[in-house]
């Protein structure tokens, strides 16, 4: 009776894993039935480097948003990144218990503030801010970096911060043993002893940016040009769906699809990478 | 002979201007001190774990600090380097002396003391990087750039531990995959290129297996031609081997560690003045 029950719940799980799977597979060959008749027609090449994105024209080039994915998610890294870092240092290395205790929850709030309200909130203050303090429309690279710098925060903080304080006391020990200061101990011992789990948070982050879409769409300006800086107004891809899908048809909603298919490849190549380096140690 | 060896003898011994005095020291008028402790207690908070410690520890000697477990031998190791800082609600009273340092002085840079006074643990502890790498952290935080003479340096320490032969053509590879007698000796090569005058040896061979164990004590006897070596075992037969002098430490009904006997190893252990070290000893032999 007892191993009835067992092989039952086994198999239930099973049947779970297999369903929640199959979910995610359909959804990967829907998107590609979808979208990939059009890279065909157009061609790989002129699809993934073509510079114009007009679809009532029948042109579809989505290099100017690849180029706005790529600059806005590195603004975000080269914000997000040494911010977040240097906190989770702060966090396992330097903060008494107490502050520890209160930053946890609050970054922890951070990350669960919905997106529509971070665009919200860059739209109101940091593109007036840009617009004032810059020049330029405010809606800009700049504002999206920010925006996601933030959003990206809480992932870098709280993954680093773990793998700080996951590493054996014996490294710490010893480096200090051996004559070596806190902050060369955390810069040469520490740091490099928590590499992998530090990566792993940084590519989570960017994969978190690179995806996002509600809060950019708000900041971003979202013209379909290549920018010449970092205050000109992008498209990403993500935004390129979000704001066409509602009332694109036809090989229009085709070729959004498409733009899915190579963010789909984005992501998945940074959470392998991500993976790949967790492996390694 | 059952006279309290540890508060008699020995904190008249501590004297000032008498460092080795030949009427109370076991060391040899000849013999020159490195550490000297003077009335030293720890606390733990509130918990005292060693209590009025006097002793000489000799220079370029092997010192054994034995006693049973929980008596404060890893506390009174980790006193020479200031490693029991990193405790919070630690306290230390007394004196404790390297050469003419007085180290618990407030103006005694702990980060210098660390590079004079250095510590092999327990548990090898490699750091998760290349060999090269374990070697080199040391120097190049002390400001050594010059590749060459970080080369130098690498080959110099891990030919003292006998590594250098089975190394040398892999000092790229990570630390981690070397057998644990293999770490051990890098520890120790790591903590010789600091260059430092006294090495602590917390039960450094207890997770080797025996024969490992003898090639580090081989390496011990020979390194205490030019270091102070301290080290702190549960093995009797080990003290016997390498050491020179033993303290046997042992905690008395308030808890307290306090140093029971001080002696040249050979004659405590063929005669040990104190009861509880002669029961330890033969116990522990048994
Ligand atoms: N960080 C600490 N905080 C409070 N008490 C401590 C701390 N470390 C050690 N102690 C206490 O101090 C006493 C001496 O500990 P210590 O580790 O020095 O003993 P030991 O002789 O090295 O023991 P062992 O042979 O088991 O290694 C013990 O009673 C221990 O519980
Ligand atoms: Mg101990």
């Amino acid at each position: 009776m007892k191993k009835f029950k067992e092989k039952l719940s086994g198999r239930i799980f099973f049947i779970f894993a297999l369903s929640s799977i199959s979910v995610l597979a359909l959804i990967t060959v829907f998107i590609i039935v979808k979208g990939a008749p059009i890279i065909a027609k157009v061609g790989f090449f002129n699809f993934v480097f073509g510079m114009k994105w007009s679809p009532s024209q029948g042109e579809f080039g989505i290099f100017p948003m690849i180029i706005g994915s790529v600059s806005v998610t590195l603004g975000a890294a080269a914000l997000g990144v040494p911010i977040g870092i240097c906190c989770s240092i702060f966090l396992a290395e330097f903060a008494p218990a107490k502050m520890r205790e209160f930053f946890r929850p609050a970054i922890q709030l951070l990350a669960g503030i919905p997106s529509v309200v971070y665009g919200f909130w860059g739209l109101l203050f940091i593109v007036p801010f840009i617009r004032n303090f810059f020049g330029g429309p405010g809606l800009s690279i700049l504002a999206g970096a920010i925006i996601l710098a933030i959003m990206t925060l809480p992932t870098i903080i709280s993954i680093s911060e773990v793998s700080l304080l996951a590493l054996p006391r014996q490294y710490k020990e010893g480096a200090l043993a051996l004559g070596l200061n806190h902050w060369q101990t955390i810069w040469s011992v520490l740091l490099p002893a928590a590499k992998s789990g530090i990566v792993a948070a940084v590519i989570l982050g960017i994969g978190r940016a690179v995806g996002e879409t509600m809060a950019v769409i708000m900041v971003l300006g979202n013209a379909v040009a290549v920018p010449l800086s970092i205050l000109d107004p992008v498209r990403t891809l993500t935004t390129n769906i979000g704001i066409e899908m509602g009332y694109a048809s036809g090989e229009h909603q085709q070729a959004l699809f498409a733009t899915g298919i190579v963010l789909f490849v984005i992501i998945m190549l940074l959470n392998s990478f991500a993976q790949y380096i967790t492996r390694k140690r | 002979m059952k006279i309290n060896i540890n508060s008699k003898l020995m904190t008249q011994d501590s004297k000032p201007g008498l460092p080795s005095s030949p009427s109370g020291s076991p060391l040899d008028s000849r013999q020159s001190v490195k550490i000297k402790t003077d009335r030293l207690s720890l606390h733990y908070g509130s918990f005292q774990a060693l209590k009025d410690i006097s002793f000489d520890i000799p220079k370029c000697a092997i010192t054994a600090i034995i006693g049973p477990s929980g008596c404060g031998k890893s506390t009174l190791l980790r006193v020479f380097n200031r490693m029991n800082d990193l405790i919070p609600g630690v306290r230390v009273e007394g004196k404790v002396t390297l050469d003419d340092l007085s180290i618990y002085e407030k103006t005694v840079d702990v980060v210098s003391l660390r590079k004079r006074v250095g510590m092999v643990f327990q548990k090898p502890n490699p750091f998760p990087m290349s060999i090269f790498d374990n070697i080199a952290i040391g120097p190049k935080s002390y400001g050594i750039k010059d590749k060459q003479e970080l080369n130098n340096i690498v080959r110099w320490s891990l030919t003292q531990v006998a590594l250098w032969n089975d190394l040398k053509d892999n000092l790229k590879k990570s630390s981690l995959d070397l057998s644990p007698e293999q770490q051990q000796r890098l520890c120790i090569a790591r903590t010789l290129a600091g260059e430092p005058e006294v090495i602590l040896f917390d039960e450094s061979c207890s997770a080797l297996d025996p024969e490992a164990t003898m090639k580090i004590e081989e390496l011990m006897v020979d390194l205490a031609k030019k270091y102070t070596i301290i080290i702190v075992t549960h093995n009797m037969e080990q003290a016997l081997r390498v050491s020179d002098m033993a303290a046997f430490m042992m905690i008395e009904e308030d808890k307290a560690g306090r140093l029971v006997e001080y002696e040249k190893t050979n004659i405590m252990f063929s005669n040990p003045k104190d009861k509880r070290t002669e029961d330890y000893i033969t116990g522990r032999f048994g």
